[in-house]
């Protein structure tokens, strides 16, 4: 599989970031060397193992369901703008 | 063949199914401790989890687990002793990780079903899969011209996405489904179902094919808030997509809304700026393990639903199915009806119930006869009627001010003077009164015009002012007359 550059434009589009021509660039021959690993990594024949579905092996943990107070002045602290305890971002509708 | 679209071709099936996210019942968040409570100031329930900071760990609320299993089973459902959670990555001002955490490929809960009572039979609908996730925030967006105001209260609250497969062949099956899957959330106590609240939405797959062929391309509309508008939204959505395959175009995949105003639906976004998610097993979070006692106890635990207690009711009660479908459908309306019914004639609380006390609640807009009228007092009034104090009659008109009352059914029997008269000689008097009064009646009743028998009810109830037991005056006026 490689990547060519229309997929890197989409991928930085859903990202919502902006590349200029080189960074695409960059990117591009990053990307492929990864998927070429992968490729690599595929050719091991793993008929016999079971799927791993995560790194981890240990369970998640799990919390009871407990209520803590939380404060509107401090998670508001970091807004570029907010009014009335709302966050305030520019228009977006669909 | 039940419902369909008609074309000009030829007539057209419709394929339904239904996306269902319900809010769990918990306290706090799925994976933080700030409150799920509704309606609180903007703002005042986000931790830094919820607020997507960098380095704040999820971590996933035991009730939250416990209620999903617990819906599963519900829902004769296949409980996965390992589940996943996954990365669904999209960018809006509501998700503040730019992800929400989401089950992909492994959920907690795999395929089951439920049952409805549709129009042809009872009919079993498949359910693919439920699975837990995080809702977003609220973006309020018409409040000012330039900008979106964003409150992430319910950013991080448990969902359960419960997921029908295309079963359903009409609006309303979907209707029956949506009322049926509400039911079992409410007696698991998992979802308060409150749909205008926004604690159960439904997204609805749509697409039409002719009989037995290959299914159609789907629609899906989006979060419509009332049963009545996906009724309307399937049923414009279904014929758009006839008419277009009729005039040769075709029906393109898309995620549409339904605008209730104008009763149609529209293209949310189009396909060339459909969402690409890219899941993958979000690293913070190891597989969640359950343990095989865990769910066996749960089972254990789960309350009588609405499918047993229906025929726990005609089979205990030998009320109709019909009768017994509606009493069960609300849990609070059930656990009424068995207080009430304890060691009353089941008839005549079904009647009473479902008629009387039903139109008062809909007009009133309360789901909970409880909230109305204690079984106590509902008993008393239903006991009056059935020894002869009080007709039927009269405590039907007396109904809503005695429900409205601080009074007992006998205090209000008794300053109404509304006490039914079921004395015999007292009626029996009343009897002779009419009969001298209508003595040409009388002899034409006794020459063959038996219809005239009404015609003495009628005045006997009018002088004793409706207060005359109807089935003594019946039984007494028979007996003169044929004297």
């Amino acid at each position: 599989m490689s990547i060519d550059n229309s997929v890197v434009k989409k991928i930085a589009n859903l990202s919502k970031i902006n590349l200029s021509e080189k960074e695409s660039e960059n990117l591009k021959h990053e990307l492929n060397k990864i998927l070429d690993w992968v490729d690599d990594l595929k050719k091991v024949d793993t008929k016999m193992v079971e799927p791993m579905l995560s790194v981890f092996n240990e369970n998640m943990k799990m919390r009871d369901d407990k209520v803590e107070l939380t404060n509107t002045d401090e998670i508001l602290s970091n807004a570029p703008d907010k009014k009335e305890n709302f966050f305030v971002v520019p228009k977006v509708i669909e | 063949m039940s419902y369909f679209i008609r074309g000009h071709e030829s007539k057209w099936e419709v394929v339904l199914g239904l996306e269902v996210h319900a809010q769990i019942n918990s306290l706090s968040k799925l994976f933080s401790p700030s409150s799920t409570g509704y309606g609180a100031e903007p703002n005042s329930q986000v931790n830094l989890i919820d607020a997507g900071m960098p380095g704040a760990l999820p971590v996933i609320n035991q009730e939250c687990v416990k209620q999903a299993v617990i819906t599963g089973l519900g829902l004769n459902a296949k409980i996965n002793l390992k589940s996943i959670f996954d990365r669904k990555n999209y960018f809006y001002p509501d998700l503040p990780q730019g992800y929400q955490i989401s089950q992909f490929e492994n959920p907690i809960v795999g395929s089951g079903h439920l049952i409805i009572e549709a129009e042809e039979g009872t009919k079993k609908i498949g359910i693919t899969r439920l699975h837990l996730e995080q809702d977003a925030g609220k973006s309020i967006h018409d409040q000012d011209f330039e900008n979106s105001f964003i409150d992430l209260n319910r950013s991080g609250c448990a969902l359960m996405e419960i997921v029908s497969e295309p079963d359903l062949r009409s609006p309303s099956e979907v209707s029956l489904y949506i009322k049926k899957l509400r039911s079992i959330l409410r007696y698991l106590g998992s979802c308060d179902g409150n749909m205008e609240k926004g604690n159960l939405r439904v997204d609805v797959n749509v697409s039409v094919r002719r009989f037995d062929a290959e299914l159609g391309t789907r629609c899906e509309i989006k979060n419509i808030n009332s049963i009545k508008f996906i009724q309307q939204a399937i049923e414009y959505e279904a014929r758009r997509q006839v008419k277009l395959i009729e005039s040769g175009k075709i029906v393109e995949q898309q995620t549409r809304l339904f605008d209730s105003q104008k009763g149609e639906t529209r293209a949310m976004r189009s396909k060339e700026e459909s969402h690409d998610y890219r899941y993958f097993p979000d690293p913070d979070l190891p597989p969640l393990i359950l343990e095989k006692k865990m769910i066996e106890d749960l089972k254990l635990q789960l309350p009588e639903l609405p499918d047993k207690k229906k025929i726990r009711f005609i089979e205990t009660y030998g009320i109709k199915k019909y009768d017994a479908e509606i009493l069960v459908s609300e849990k609070e309306v059930a656990e009424y009806f068995e207080k009430l019914v304890s060691d009353r004639d089941p008839k005549m609380v079904v009647t009473w119930l479902t008629g009387e006390l039903f139109s008062y609640l809909n007009k009133k807009n309360l789901d909970n006869p409880q909230s109305a009228i204690s079984v106590e007092k509902f008993g008393e009034l239903l006991d009056l009627i059935n020894d002869g104090t009080l007709s039927n009659r009269l405590a039907k008109e007396l109904f809503v001010e005695f429900i409205e009352s601080n009074m007992s059914a006998s205090e209000l029997v008794k300053k109404k003077g509304m006490v039914q008269i079921s004395d015999e000689n007292e009626i029996i008097n009343m009897i002779e009164t009419v009969l001298d009064q209508n003595q040409k009646m009388l002899e034409e009743y006794r020459s063959g015009k038996e219809k005239l028998f009404g015609f003495f009810v009628g005045q006997i109830m009018k002088i004793s002012n409706g207060k005359a037991n109807p089935q003594m005056v019946n039984t007494l006026l028979t007996k003169r007359l044929k004297k």
